[in-house]
């Protein structure tokens, strides 16, 4: 059983963003990178799949500036994956190109039996890659998904629909998930499995040789913006009824929300 | 541009806010128009769409289309944008839209994006913002490669013109074939939630509750100023993680983005991760017993009290004003 799982690296949450100085970008000098919380959840429902079946190999793939982007894929080597693909791609990248890149390099490998990744990716929040992925690699997709079941030859998954609503869907044949938070609770890599990922295999590959070049994404970010300044925060003082009373009046009058 | 679609949702009669926005949106720009939806009734929605100024609306009425399918919807999106020839294609940042239009846009080979806060149809090109970084910093997009960008909106962004009953001009109906393809999606079972209320994603008005809540049996309070606002009830991830309320409910990193008009948050600290995933809305009320809780720098209004106290007479007080 072969299973892929596609990873993203994203600046950790705590991290303070900064704008380059033309404002083409943000100042990635101090970031701290992490793997994308999402993509925990995927490389560990690839892990139990695994070893529910008693067999199989787990590989991670990852696309980005290569230098920077192999560290959360040692990280999920560390938890447990067999094998890891890093296609470098220093230039700009969007979810179409990044999805080209890795079907690219999952087709190059050979079979696959299922596809994990994120239901998005927190620096985005394009919820794009997975299902553009499963359209190019020409198989199912189900995403924000909270439950997966392995049958064989399908998969039955619960996702989230509208107003807390689930929905229980059967995919057949390999297909895409995205996680989402629920699915399962990410192991910690331990110290020998560290150890460990310093000997597995990290395959290099680049857009080049995969037949892609990054004048081939579909869309750009530009032109970017600190948010406005927000006034102030007004507090309201007294006892609860006159503070009751006088937000309430403020949020109609003053906010015209209603 | 020459033609904008239109992709709507809807439930019962009624499309969906996050449509209705993007309707006016078409309107007010004086772009043409022209529409599609799935499901049973998404021939029925002429009046409406007529008052919009929709030319031509695509549909399909299969009963089996009243559950979203990505493959069948997939397929028939695909057919309804080629058939219309538009070089725009618009659809709310919904739960379907993020999860169905990636897909359709690889199958046209054209460029996707969501989430998107602000529109401007007015020029030639469609000109869009959006948030990056859980709203650290936004960014305006370019489209390459795109014969068509398509553009989701997170819903509550834009006004809504209310139709009035005067319109009479109606679209002209195309009603689309489905594929006989074998699907290999298949929809087994859907649970309805326990609430009727918008999603939290959709939702104009969020009430929160965080660990200053005290316990599960606590949120009831919060529930009762949510049904006196028409309000959803949403939670931080302290409270989802210990299990007083569904992840479902969970606002913020590895829970929703939400970004309503008015966010009440009551008992919420505001952790970093919270603040991630709300700092979008409009007006944002904290109820907090600690004047130092860092939500209050997030707050257009604080109050520093007792939840419990604080809250029910809230409650009452808009029950008075909204009546």
């Amino acid at each position: 059983m072969r299973l892929f799982v596609c990873i993203k690296q994203v600046p950790d949450t705590e991290t303070k963003i900064k704008l380059t100085s033309d404002n083409s970008g943000i100042e990635e000098s101090g970031i701290k990178w992490v793997m994308n919380p999402y993509d925990e959840f995927a490389v560990e429902e690839a892990l139990k799949l695994k070893e529910s079946q008693g067999q199989g190999q787990v590989i991670v793939v990852s696309v980005g500036p290569k230098a920077r982007v192999v560290d959360s894929l040692r990280t999920a080597l560390a938890m447990g994956a067999d094998e890891a693909i890093v296609i470098d791609a220093p230039g700009p990248l969007d979810s179409h190109l990044a999805a080209q890149a890795m079907a690219a390099a999952i087709r190059k490998e050979g079979p696959f039996d299922m596809i994990f990744t994120g239901r998005q990716a927190i620096d985005g929040n394009a919820s794009a890659t997975g299902q553009i992925l499963a359209e190019l690699l020409e198989i199912p997709h189900a995403t924000v998904v909270s439950k997966f079941n392995y049958m064989g030859e399908s998969c039955v998954v619960e996702r989230e629909v509208e107003g807390g609503s689930k929905e229980v869907i059967e995919l057949k044949g390999p297909a895409v998930i995205t996680a989402n938070k629920g699915l399962n609770s990410p192991r910690y890599a331990s110290l020998p499995g560290i150890m460990k990922a310093k000997k597995k295999p990290l395959k290099e590959l680049d857009l080049e040789s995969l037949g892609l070049n990054s004048e081939q994404i579909k869309t750009f970010f530009k032109e970017f913006k600190m948010p406005p300044e927000k006034p102030p925060v007004l507090m309201i003082s007294g006892e609860a009824a006159q503070q009751a009373q006088e937000l309430a009046q403020r949020l109609s009058e003053e906010a015209k929300v209603f | 541009m020459a033609k904008v679609f239109v992709f709507c949702e809807f439930s019962g009669d009624n499309l969906k806010k996050g449509s209705l926005e993007l309707l006016t949106a078409v309107k007010k720009a004086g772009q043409d128009l022209v529409t599609g939806a799935l499901g049973p009734g998404s021939d029925q929605l002429q009046k409406v769409l007529g008052f919009y100024g929709s030319s031509t609306h695509y549909c399909n009425t299969s009963e089996d289309l009243g559950n979203y399918n990505s493959e069948t919807y997939c397929h028939l999106v695909t057919q309804m944008i080629k058939e219309s020839g538009a070089s725009v294609v618009l659809s709310s940042s919904s739960l379907l839209g993020r999860d169905l239009f990636p897909r359709v846009a690889a199958r046209l080979d054209t460029g996707v994006i969501s989430d998107c806060t602000e529109l401007n149809l007015d020029g030639e090109n469609i000109q869009v913002r959006r948030p990056l970084y859980s709203g650290k910093c936004s960014a305006a997009v370019e489209f390459k490669n795109s014969p068509f960008p398509i553009v989701l909106m997170r819903p509550n962004q834009l006004p809504v013109e209310t139709p009035t009953e005067s319109s009479d001009r109606a679209p002209e109906l195309r009603p689309l074939e489905k594929s006989e393809t074998p699907l290999r999606t298949l929809i087994k079972e859907v649970v309805q939630g326990t609430s009727e209320k918008l999603d939290l994603t959709e939702a104009n008005i969020i009430v929160s509750g965080g660990r200053g809540m005290g316990g599960p049996e606590n949120f009831k309070v919060l529930e009762e100023l949510a049904a006196a606002l028409g309000a959803t009830v949403g939670a931080s991830r302290a409270v989802v993680d210990a299990g007083w309320v569904p992840h479902n409910m969970q606002v913020g990193q590895t829970g929703k983005t939400v970004a309503p008009t008015l966010y009440i948050a009551c008992g919420i600290s505001g952790a970093i991760q919270h603040l991630a995933g709300m700092s979008g809305s409009k007006v944002i009320v904290a109820i907090n017993k600690d004047p130092e809780a860092p939500i209050f720098q997030k707050a257009t209004y604080g109050v520093v009290g007792d939840v419990f106290e604080v809250v029910p007479k809230l409650t009452e007080e808009f029950k008075k004003i909204l009546a």
